[in-house]
């Protein structure tokens, strides 16, 4: 069933406060990455609040959907999501790379409700998804996992390792996103390590492959459903994005990987979003 | 006195081996600005690789050009250039005993707010353990130069650790390094304290505290961690009247462990270890850390009085 307007608004509207947390969150700490948790802005928010059974009244319901962020460093988008959906109180989120906080650079699993596997040391995600995934098929609960790629990150053997597994194994209750944003540390992926054509790997590894425009919600939306129509094998959303979206001088700039803003900065980020320029 | 990390006088040896060796080849994995191999790059993109984030790539491919008679210097964070490739250094690098130098960058806790998941505290153990390899960990930006130096020369594997934050000098330009060798920083006779690294500066401090209270500390900047220098830890076993070692590491597997072997065989007497107490770090400002889990010179001064009491 496709997603309605109003649905489809306030999803928006959310997308926009986990924005505002990422940049907040990112300053506050003088420290982290902005640009890549901005390209999964849209697609974490989907998940969290349209798509995913998951509750914190009951965050070991092993019926529950499951999450896991295989390019870590992105985690301001993840605590962002995790404290909008009253996993732990948003005041925390100030904390972020702080000493003594559960808001850890990259997420761990055991110090923060609502993470499901500790990652940051990449290419080592959709491994555990796999296991995840694997685990729901043995004791045949019908939860889904969800996973996301970073296009630097997919350059690791180890995600395709993970790759043919998750096909031999048929795990059709997992959905990975690559959100190909172009860039890495060291500039475009294209310039230092290319891995296309995506598309293609990952269907010549069995995958079922959707290409969407990542920050258009309803396409998102609709990925995730054929998605779960899907038997036999997993699927891999390629989603386009752009890193450091929706705030306009962080837009596919290299150099907002891992670089916090400064207090102006984070004022004209915030105006910026308030203005709801990524309402287009 | 201005402070300079480790990894920024690394950056600056390598442009200066290059320019003498045309067989020095750089390999990164996606953190050539923070690994400061990217001035290399800039002088010498011919015999620049940047391998994307493929760190067991990198280290086979090294091997590979070692074979073929290239000094491949390979770099990335100490964590993802040791434990998420401990098979390859071993299988490819150490077994055929070739000329690849894995210099590596925000070791240890100082890496900071990345926290946990990037701060390497075991990577010395784990090389330590590998036959054929050599592991050594400098001080201070002069000593940095002088081991990426002697490296260009060494004729088998070599780990170096290198480190994110500034750090005071030590070492002036007089300074001699040589592989396998200890260097005693400050005289003393009542106790020693053996410290590599980012611990050394504290180590030296703690000294000049002790000496105000009456207490003579030997201090020795273990900068090869393998081989170790045996002699002068003999030495300090049979002079002084104990050991305190300092380290940005794990107390287990480490120079810590080292020492503690050669006393045990050689030297019987008590070992004091200041070291990451076998936890996992966490995100926070290098000093807040360092203070956290136990590595300053306060700690240092506290086990020293340990032995002496
Ligand atoms: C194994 C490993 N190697 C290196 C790093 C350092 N690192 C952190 S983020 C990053 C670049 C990631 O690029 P990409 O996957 O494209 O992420 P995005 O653009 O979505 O932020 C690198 C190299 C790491 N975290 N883990
Ligand atoms: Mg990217």
């Amino acid at each position: 069933m496709a997603i309605e307007a109003q649905t489809l608004a306030s999803l928006k509207q959310t997308a926009i406060t986990i924005r505002k947390d990422i940049v907040k969150m990112v300053a506050e700490a003088s420290s982290g990455h902005p640009g890549g948790s901005l390209s999964a802005a849209d697609i974490v928010t989907v998940l969290y609040f349209n798509e995913m059974n998951i509750d914190p009244a009951n965050q070991n319901d092993p019926n529950r959907d499951r999450f896991v962020l295989s390019k870590g460093h992105a985690s301001p988008v993840l605590y962002a999501a995790l404290a909008e959906k009253g996993f732990f109180p948003r005041e925390e989120l100030m904390t972020f790379r702080k000493i003594n906080s559960r808001l850890q650079g990259h997420p761990s699993k055991k110090s923060l409700p609502g993470v499901e596997m500790s990652t940051g040391s990449l290419g080592q995600g959709l491994a555990a998804a796999n296991g995840i995934a694997l685990a729901g098929k043995l004791d045949k609960r019908d939860y889904r996992v969800f996973t996301m790629l970073g296009d630097g990150e997919i350059q690791e053997g180890m995600i395709w390792e993970a790759a043919m597994a998750a096909d031999h194994f048929k795990l059709d209750n997992l959905t990975a996103f690559l959100d190909y944003n172009h860039l890495q540390i060291d500039g475009n992926v294209e310039d230092i390590m290319n891995p296309a054509p995506v598309d293609d790997k990952f269907r010549a590894f069995g995958w079922h492959v959707i290409i969407i425009d990542g920050h258009d919600m309803k396409q998102i939306d609709d990925a995730i459903q054929e998605a779960k129509q899907i038997k036999g094998k997993p699927t891999m959303i390629i989603a386009n994005t752009i890193k450091g979206k929706g705030i306009s001088y962080m837009e596919n700039q290299v150099g907002w990987h891992g670089t916090a803003p400064n207090k102006e900065q984070l004022q004209q980020a915030l105006e910026e979003l308030n203005g709801g320029k990524q309402n287009d | 006195m201005t402070k300079i990390a480790t990894r920024d006088a690394y950056g600056k040896a390598l442009v200066e081996i290059g320019e003498k060796n045309p067989n020095i080849i750089v390999l990164d994995a996606d953190l050539s600005k923070s690994t400061k191999t990217a001035d290399f790059a800039k002088h010498y993109p011919e015999r620049f690789f940047d391998m994307g984030i493929a760190e067991a790539n990198m280290i086979g491919t090294a091997a590979g050009l070692a074979a073929s008679g290239k000094i491949p210097f390979v770099s990335t964070f100490a964590l993802f250039g040791t434990l998420r490739v401990g098979d390859q250094i071993r299988n490819s690098i150490c077994y055929p005993h070739l000329k690849v130098k894995i210099a590596v960058t925000h070791s240890g806790l100082t890496l900071g707010e990345d926290g946990a998941s990037h701060q390497a505290i075991e990577d010395i153990a784990m090389m330590r353990a590998i036959p054929n390899m050599t592991v050594i960990v400098p001080a201070d930006a002069e000593e940095t130069k002088k081991v990426i130096h002697a490296a260009a020369e060494y004729d088998g594997p070599m780990y170096i650790r290198l480190g994110r934050p500034a750090l005071p000098q030590v070492f002036d330009e007089s300074y001699t390094f040589e592989i396998g060798k200890g260097t005693v920083v400050n005289q003393g006779s009542d106790v020693t304290i053996i410290a590599m690294g980012v611990m050394l500066h504290p180590a030296l401090e703690a000294a000049k505290i002790l000496e105000q209270e009456g207490i003579s500390a030997r201090v020795i900047n273990m900068a090869t961690i393998k081989p170790i220098d045996q002699e002068i830890i003999i030495q300090a076993a049979k002079e002084t009247k104990g050991i305190v070692t300092a380290e940005e590491h794990n107390i287990y597997g480490g120079l810590g462990s080292a020492v503690a072997e050669v006393v045990t065989e050689h030297a019987p007497t008590t070992v004091k270890r200041v070291g990451v107490n076998d936890t996992f770090g966490e995100s926070g400002k290098p000093d807040e850390l360092l203070e956290k889990y136990g590595l300053t010179k306060e700690h240092i001064m506290e086990k020293v009085k340990e032995i002496l009491k």
